[in-house]
């Protein structure tokens, strides 16, 4: 990867802002005028994404910052408010726009022009693209471009973002824009708004702001304004009151008027007459969501999404695994004589890497999906299926994806997180989103019903137990995203309101822009911390290094800090039946589930980890100081119980602080661990008392 | 007068209300629910909820909660449209 591709976003260019309703192409255009030249993150204290990407003008480089796809600048929730708020200068670590791109449908011109005509309202200048023309002509949409660039006092460039058609005249017209003014033509209040108007400015300048008329609008039509200043409330009382003297409703009046004027412009050069080809697109529907068919075609392709990314990831995986024990061999060997460097290098350095990389088929996996599902217009059909299901809880339709991908790895589906627009479901949904019993659980319930559910009860009970364990998590999650939304994030849902776009068929260059960026991403910003935790687990399993030379493996692995430190905190887990080296192991899984397996190994039998069958046998053999047995099927229960709740996962952890903040992380981590600590007692109390 | 959440699957209507005062009236009012706008059914969730409604050559699905506020005069079925006030039954 060159640095190149990395390169900090230059903050010295001009900012424009890019704004539209969602399903208009916007980010299609966004990625094709900024390429993979793009920075992701979110804004400051909310899980809304935030974008940005540098574009190449004729006479300099620009930044386009990508704003959430929305119908109004009337924010409906604080994270909605974001929109104005960077339109306005108002929003924290974002400059001032210096001109904003509108993004429209070129098929559903009238209703994306309201969201035109608002921010036109900024005094910004403004350039219109009119995306997707070809669709729209397709569909009887005879539009005279002249002619609106006209009326409506911008430039108007036709595009088709995924083909790349109409970007050099978009480039121009920004350049050109980001010279000129504004000179859009505005909203002609009848006298009544206009006096209303003029008694909010006059409030807000009274109280030392200046507004643009964009936040004059919002302040006298809004229900719940986006800023507040003294004598604000006084101030919208009175203008309603004429508003209201005037026969106007203030809660519809500005959608009254706003159409009233688009419908002025659009006269004469936008005509739609619907030809047979505008109802194609939307057939196939008749089946896809159909009460029943609907449901088993979701079934079908969810389970084409799933066991693509749970076995065909799997090989690869593997190999990758193979690979860096390879890597690990030669090294080692290539290092030996120097125990404390071959140690760091194969242990930490090449298993931290190798840890890392074995996430990306997942990742591009699951990517190579959700940009199909996403860019064909079907996942809004999933969300419309399943949203009943979750409704309840506060999430919605859209929370599905990411949860049945949670099945496979959490990593991946807390990335896809981003399809989710309403920021509350999206975080609710990384809260609960590794409680799914992931593939890295897979090896922690082979071992312990292989050894101890397996011989005792037969085969039909072991299988009844794996997916028993696979259930538990769902049957949980559920009901804490309803706690979680109810009682802890005080946001409030945006309503589900989902439009339906036109089935459309996905662009092999966009799915595979999306797939590099994601894979990318979670290399460059997750895969570094998850490198840092795995050295640093490393390093508290090795040091300090016992005195006496020769030491088997196990020996100083009990003295390391980790090892004294799991012996010192045993004693919290005795209740569930752990002895000191399940503490031990289940602590050094910190940065991966599995590694609980080779720790065992190493603790056991003091043989490499990957000898299944001894440390089946150690395990058997263990025995507490008075007698009895250590793994009973009472302990593998209680094992197994503690790692389907437990978030023993620094992965998942790095990329949940990525896609929300550290101390969501952190809090799923103290839920999870109480959660799977308290399961894990109950498990194994109840399950010696059952056996007597 | 009823709610679009009683026009059933494939019944159709034109807009003669939107109800309520808060931000979500004022939302589907951007959206162009607009008095006076036709709108038709065309699909019903699984579950019953959410539905999806086509208005203006294109469709959104909203919730029954949501859809609630959308107070329609019916003309159901593919009716000429100029509804008499009186209309079928929902």
């Amino acid at each position: 990867m060159s640095s190149a591709t990395l390169a900090p976003v230059r903050t010295a260019s001009a900012l424009v802002a890019v704004i539209g309703n969602p399903n208009t192409g916007k980010s299609s255009l966004f990625n094709a005028l900024t390429g993979i030249r793009q920075q992701v993150g979110n804004y400051p204290g909310i899980t809304v994404e935030r974008k940005e990407g540098s574009c190449r003008l004729e006479d300099g480089e620009i930044t386009l910052i990508d704003l959430p796809g929305t119908y109004s600048l009337a924010a409906m929730s604080a994270d909605e408010q974001v929109i104005i708020d960077v339109l306005s200068g108002r929003q924290a670590e974002t400059r001032t726009p210096s001109a904003v791109l509108c993004v429209v449908d070129a098929s559903n011109l009238r209703r994306n022009l309201f969201l035109v005509s608002q921010v036109a309202e900024t005094g910004l200048p403004v350039v219109v693209a009119l995306n997707m023309i070809d669709e729209a002509r397709q569909r009887g949409v005879t539009l005279d471009v002249p002619g609106l660039a006209a009326r409506l006092g911008v430039p108007v460039v036709p595009t088709v973002a995924v083909r790349g058609e109409g970007l050099p005249e978009l480039r121009r017209a920004l350049s050109e824009a980001l010279r000129s003014k504004n000179r859009f033509t505005p909203v002609a209040w009848p006298p009544a708004v206009v006096e209303a108007r003029g008694i909010v400015a006059d409030a807000a300048a009274r109280s030392g702001r200046t507004c643009s008329d964009a936040e004059i609008s919002r302040l006298l039509f809004d229900v719940e304004p986006p800023l507040a200043f003294g004598g604000m409330i006084e101030a919208r009382a009175r203008a309603h009151q004429i508003l209201e003297g005037a026969g106007l409703d203030p809660v519809s009046a500005e959608a009254f008027l706003r159409y009233r004027h688009l419908d002025g412009l659009l006269g004469g050069v936008a005509k739609a007459e619907p030809t047979p080809e505008a109802a194609r697109p939307y057939r196939i529907d008749r089946l896809f969501t159909h009460r029943l068919g609907g449901l088993l075609v979701f079934g079908a392709f969810m389970f084409l999404v799933f066991a693509s990314v749970y076995w065909i990831a799997r090989p690869v995986m593997d190999g990758i695994e193979w690979l860096f024990g390879k890597l690990g061999a030669w090294a080692g060997a290539a290092l030996a004589g120097h125990p404390m460097l071959e140690s760091l290098v194969v242990d930490g350095v090449i298993s931290g890497v190798g840890g890392v990389i074995v996430f990306l088929p997942q990742i591009l996996i699951l990517f190579l999906f959700v940009a199909i599902l996403e860019d064909s217009g079907y996942m809004a059909r999933a969300a419309f299926l399943m949203d009943k299901v979750f409704s309840w809880t506060g999430l919605n339709g859209k929370s599905f994806v990411p949860m049945l991908s949670s099945f496979a790895c959490a990593v991946p589906a807390i990335m896809t997180t981003r399809t989710i627009e309403d920021p509350k479901a999206r975080l609710s949904t990384i809260l609960v989103s590794p409680l799914m019993s992931c593939s890295a659980r897979l090896p922690v319930y082979v071992l312990m019903i292989g050894a101890f559910i397996e011989p005792k009860y037969g085969p039909l009970w072991a299988g009844v137990a794996l997916f028993a364990m696979h259930m538990l998590g769902l049957v949980v999650a559920i009901p804490i995203a309803f706690f979680i939304n109810r009682f802890l994030l005080k946001l409030r849902p945006l309503p589900f309101i989902l439009e339906m776009p036109p089935y459309r068929m996905p662009r092999a260059l966009s799915v595979g822009r999306r797939m590099f960026l994601s894979g990318r991403e979670f290399v460059v910003r997750a895969g570094t911390v998850i490198f840092a935790i795995s050295i640093v687990i490393w390093a508290l399993s090795y040091f300090p290094r016992p005195s006496t030379p020769n030491v088997d493996k196990s020996a100083a692995l009990e003295q390391s800090i980790l090892g004294r430190f799991g012996k010192a905190v045993q004693p919290v887990f005795a209740p569930a039946g752990f002895d000191w080296k399940t503490t031990v192991a289940v602590l050094a899984a910190f940065p991966a589930r599995e590694v609980v397996v080779s720790t065992l190994g190493i603790l056991y039998s003091a043989e490499d980890g990957d000898e299944n069958a001894a440390l089946k046998q150690q395990m058997a053999q263990a025995k507490w100081p008075d007698g009895r047995a250590v793994f009973t099927p009472a302990t593998a229960a209680a094992i197994m119980v503690f790692f389907a709740f437990c978030l023993q996962c620094g992965s998942t952890m790095a990329v949940m602080a990525r896609e929300a903040s550290w101390k969501w992380a952190g809090f799923a981590f103290v839920y999870m661990t109480t959660l799977a600590w308290i399961a894990a007692v109950a498990t194994y109390q109840i399950g010696r008392s059952l056996s007597g | 007068m009823s709610s679009v959440k009683d026009l059933g699957l494939h019944g159709s209507g034109e807009i003669a209300h939107v109800a309520g005062r808060g931000p979500l009236t004022q939302r589907l009012l951007a959206m162009g629910f607009l008095p006076g706008t036709r709108l038709r059914v065309v699909q019903v969730a699984p579950f019953g909820d959410p539905i999806t409604v086509e208005l203006d050559g294109w469709r959104v699905s909203l919730r029954l909660r949501e859809a609630d506020a959308l107070q329609v005069k019916s003309t159901n079925g593919n009716g000429n449209g100029n509804g008499n006030g009186k209309g079928g039954h929902a």
